[in-house]
């Protein structure tokens, strides 16, 4: 999937690029970008390890097992393959809830850790299992009950009535997480998204490898 | 007055936390401080680890928004768009919404100082960009950060969201500011 979309946004760009004569603008955004996502990558490394070090002091008291026991009816729905015990379900509560919060900070370190413990239960370690995109689900859709930037930016303008979005964005977001979560489970049962036919590719280049 | 419970929550919720942990945490005899820099010493390799992922979403996106393409996509879309009411204008701030969230915001911004911040197309676009998530951003980021190549469903099933949540956020404000 990311090959066809990854491609697919590289060519076109350079294709409508030449069209409109802004080639030079493209190839200064590749650099431009590139660079932008170095700086994006180091600027997450101070709070991800404060996160990372609250969360483990978080584990080892038994508070992000605690949590996991309270959603444990939720959960069980959500992700079946996980034990409901699993640390992998305390630290997406805790991701869930930053979200919520609009506490964005905290919430991608919380769901870098929560994706780590779901790759321990992941049986293709370069595949996405089932419980990742549902996880993901939850993430892009994303519940806001703060949007705190969009707020920002009305003030800044001048709104009379900055939070007013607050209501509508906090019914579209519950629209786009439900959407999410239902569609990918039921995405998760097409055949062309099965894992097995990934599995059998990946035997085939191992035996390749051995020969 | 619930906006304002919130905001007081939101201020709140970090420093209750940094403070609730680490205490319960004590009192359990858990040795905080070693605990602490145990964990932390990921922070490094985790981000370290997602600079491949990111560069590879973030070049081709920027690539594709400073080629025009994204208007010749638009001006495509326009009458299925006109058709559920969606203003013209406020197109290009959803389009751009799970690709790259300092373009929409941009966007966002720039819809509001042309119209307004309490105009309907101000209201929808603060909607659209409060509602959804910059999908191919979390996709890039939580997949490379445990090395994910093979995404299958997720990015369908976060598309289907980011419409649906787009979807919604027309319809509300037709209802509410309308």
């Amino acid at each position: 999937m990311l090959n066809y979309i990854w491609l697919g946004l590289m060519a076109i760009a350079i294709f409508v690029g030449a069209l409109n004569g802004r080639l030079a603008e493209v190839t200064n955004a590749a650099f431009e970008y590139a660079e932008i996502s170095v700086d994006i990558a180091l600027g997450l490394i101070g709070i991800m390890a404060l996160w990372l070090g609250i969360m483990k002091i978080a584990q080892e008291a038994g508070i992000v097992n605690f949590l996991a026991k309270a959603i444990k009816p939720i959960s069980k729905r959500l992700f079946p393959e996980i034990p409901s015990d699993h640390p992998a379900i305390g630290a997406m509560v805790l991701n869930i809830a930053a979200n919520w919060l609009g506490l964005s900070n905290a919430a991608t370190p919380l769901g870098l850790k929560a994706m780590e413990e779901l790759q321990k239960l992941n049986e293709n370690k370069d595949t996405a299992s089932n419980a990742m995109a549902t996880f993901l689900a939850l993430n892009t859709g994303s519940i806001t009950l703060i949007p705190a930037t969009i707020i920002g930016v009305r003030v800044s303008l001048g709104s009379t009535n900055p939070t007013e979005i607050i209501g509508t964005t906090i019914f579209a977001s519950t629209f786009a997480t439900i959407f999410a979560v239902t569609g990918t489970k039921l995405l998760q049962r097409l055949p062309m998204f099965k894992i097995g036919d990934v599995e059998e590719k990946e035997n085939t280049d191992e035996v390749k490898e051995v020969k | 007055m619930f906006a304002k419970i919130i905001g007081v929550f939101s201020t709140w919720a970090i420093p209750v936390l940094l403070f609730v942990i680490p205490v319960v945490a004590f009192t359990k005899k858990v040795k905080v401080y070693e605990s602490f820099v145990d964990g932390a010493k990921e922070g490094f390799d985790v981000a370290v680890k997602i600079i491949p992922y990111l560069v590879a979403i973030l070049v081709a996106i920027g690539m594709f928004r400073a080629s025009g393409a994204m208007d010749i996509f638009i001006k495509l879309i326009s009458p299925l768009t006109n058709l559920i009411g969606l203003p013209a204008e406020a197109l290009p701030a959803a389009l751009m919404r799970p690709l790259s969230g300092s373009g929409s915001l941009g966007i966002a911004t720039e819809l509001m100082v042309e119209h307004g911040p309490d105009s309907f197309i101000g209201r929808l676009v603060s909607t659209f960009y409060g509602s959804t998530e910059t999908t191919f951003y979390v996709i890039a980021v939580y997949f490379g950060a445990v090395g994910i190549k093979k995404t299958r469903h997720a990015i369908p099933g976060g598309l289907i969201g980011d419409l649906a949540g787009l979807l919604a956020a027309l319809f509300i404000c037709k209802i509410v500011f309308g």
